[in-house]
Order: C-alpha cells, then sequence, then structure tokens
C-alpha cells in the first residue's frame, strides 16, 4: 500500500476548480499535448486521473489501454460545454462484452 | 473431429481421467461465470446512475465556474485559486471481487496549513463572485462521488474483462475439448470392442480348423 496523487487533465475553464479542493490540475488544449501528460502522469505516482471526455475522444487508444490495467483508473468526466455520452458509451460498451449483448440499456432506445 | 491417439485401453483411461477433469474444470469456471456476471450487473446498474448524477452535476458546476471566469478577471481568478487549502491524499487498497483484483481508495484530504480550518475557499470574498463560490462547493461536494465512480469504473472495465476470459474458457470446454474427448473415447472403445470380436472369431476359426485335422 502506497500513496498515489489525484490529477485532472482537460480544458482550463473546466478543471482550474479542481485545484481549490486539492487535485492536480494539467491544463492542455490539444490532442498531442494530453497524451504527453497523461503518458507522464501514468509514470509518475497518479492513481485517478480525471480527462475530459473531449480530449478522451481524441486519444482513445491509449485511454482503452490504460482500462486494462490495475492502476491509474482513467475516469472520463464532462467538460464545461456538457457530456459528450462517452463516458456513458463505455459502460455499455463494458456490458456487452462481458455479457455478449446489451441488457443494460436495451430498454431504452 | 477426434483427438489421434493410439486406441490401447491404456490410452482409454488416460481420455476417460482427462475428460472427468474436464468436466470438473467445465463446471467450476461456468459458476465463476455467472457469479462474477451476477457482481458485475449489480456494480455496472450502481456505476450507470452514479455516472448519469455526476455528469450532471459536473456540467453545472463548470457552467457555473465559466460564469465566474467571465465576471472576474482572468489575474484574479487565477490569483483566487491560486493556493488550495486542502490537498488530496489517496491510499490504495486491493480489494478482491471473486479472484478478480481491484482497487479500493481510500482518500483524505489534508490541509495545508493557513489556519482557516474548515473553510473550502482558498480565497477572501472581496474580488471574487459568487458563482466561483456556488462552483467549488458543487466540485467539493461531488468528490466523495467522483471517488467511488472512479473506483466502480475501474471494477466494471477489470471484471468485464475477466469475465470474457472465463467464458472464453467456459466455451472452449463446453465445445471444443469435452466434444473432442468423448469422441476419441468412443472410437477406442469401437476399436476395442472390433479388435476383441476379431480375437475371438479367430479364435474360433483356429479351433474349427485344429478340430478337422484332428
Amino acid at each position: 500500500m502506497s500513496t498515489y496523487k489525484i490529477a485532472v487533465i482537460g480544458d482550463k475553464d473546466s478543471i482550474l476548480g479542481f485545484k481549490t479542493i486539492g487535485v492536480d490540475t494539467f491544463p492542455v488544449t490539444s490532442d498531442q499535448t494530453a497524451l504527453d501528460t497523461l503518458k507522464k502522469l501514468v509514470s509518475e505516482n497518479y492513481g485517478v486521473i480525471f480527462i475530459t471526455e473531449e480530449l478522451a475522444q481524441g486519444i482513445p487508444d491509449v485511454i482503452n489501454e490504460l482500462h486494462k490495467r490495475y492502476l491509474p483508473t482513467v475516469v472520463l468526466i464532462p467538460n464545461s460545454k456538457g457530456a459528450l455520452g462517452i463516458g456513458i458509451e463505455q459502460i455499455r460498451k463494458n456490458v456487452e462484452k462481458a455479457i455478449g449483448a446489451d441488457i443494460l440499456f436495451r430498454k431504452e432506445g | 473431429m477426434e483427438i489421434r491417439v493410439n486406441p490401447t485401453r491404456m490410452e482409454l483411461n488416460r481420455l476417460r481421467r482427462r475428460l472427468t477433469m474436464a468436466q470438473r474444470g467445465h463446471k467450476l469456471l461456468k459458476d465463476k461465470r455467472d457469479e462474477l456476471i451476477r457482481q458485475f450487473m449489480i456494480l455496472v446498474r450502481k456505476n450507470k446512475d452514479l455516472r448519469e448524477h455526476i455528469e450532471k452535476e459536473l456540467t453545472d458546476a463548470f457552467a457555473k465556474f465559466l460564469l465566474a471566469r467571465a465576471v472576474m478577471s482572468a489575474e484574479n481568478l487565477e490569483e483566487a485559486l491560486m493556493y488550495p487549502t486542502k490537498v488530496l491524499r489517496l491510499d490504495v487498497h486491493r480489494q478482491n471481487i471473486m479472484s478478480v483484483y481491484t482497487p479500493k481508495f481510500d482518500w483524505a484530504e489534508e490541509e495545508t496549513g493557513g489556519g482557516e480550518g474548515s473553510s473550502i475557499y482558498p480565497y477572501g470574498f472581496v474580488d471574487t463572485s459568487a458563482e466561483l463560490d456556488t462552483s467549488i462547493e458543487t466540485l467539493s461536494n461531488i468528490l466523495p462521488q467522483l471517488m467511488e465512480l472512479a473506483e466502480g469504473e475501474k471494477s466494471v472495465q477489470l471484471m468485464a474483462e475477466e469475465i470474457e476470459k472465463t467464458r472464453r474458457r467456459v466455451n472452449a470446454l463446453e465445445y471444443v475439448l469435452i466434444p473432442r474427448l468423448e469422441e476419441t473415447i468412443k472410437y477406442i472403445t469401437m476399436k476395442l470392442d472390433e479388435s476383441e470380436r476379431g480375437a475371438l472369431t479367430r479364435l474360433m476359426k483356429v479351433k474349427d480348423m485344429v478340430r478337422a485335422k484332428t
């Protein structure tokens, strides 16, 4: 057991508020810097990384790869423009992967 | 398709042992899969509700923050948020759900000093806007749920992975290995029976021939 840190990656307008509650903020704007930052954070001692859906959209491969690891946990959050529905979509995909059919959302659609 | 083996009694015994082993493994894995799926569904449902709730709250908080940013000058805002009153510390424990290891987060807030005590606002109220306050309050309130979501999502991801693996194993046993073993066992039994019959007829024939000579 050891101590980890928490980080948030996103556009500055969305994430600055996180700083006040003690989360390390990394404002980025482009996909490339987001990727670099994410890679850097993974190699450092971060246990939970929040990333905005907008940025996550640009780097799905790395995010999916990290989902298979024990740590860190990458969590998608909406940004100030609202949720894109990728986070929910991922839950749906997980259900499909595990069970073979989408039994969670079928009722609604 | 059957496995290529010598049709001997020893081979038959060996295959029979393998078959019982495979069937036992199949049953166990099937039970594991069913239980995993049951727990997975509970977790997924909880997660979905949590995520929907969080997305709503966060969007709200961000929108307010955007307002604050519009009302205040960028320098003022940066200055207000420059020194947080808290640092989050995260402890990770290992949690075992049906032999899937998932992280469990214990987090603690540490005051960074400053003496203000319980205030979540790292700034004075003079040159900040009210939207900033509400935005930060929402964020601060939602943090426990965010951590819960992080934990839940990781568990769901890892469990989905494990369920898929287990399902593949179950199917491989059920549709490939066990039928093949059964097929091969049948083949060996037939072959042995056949040669037994062959030996018997030969024996009778020889006996006839011997009797005819005398």
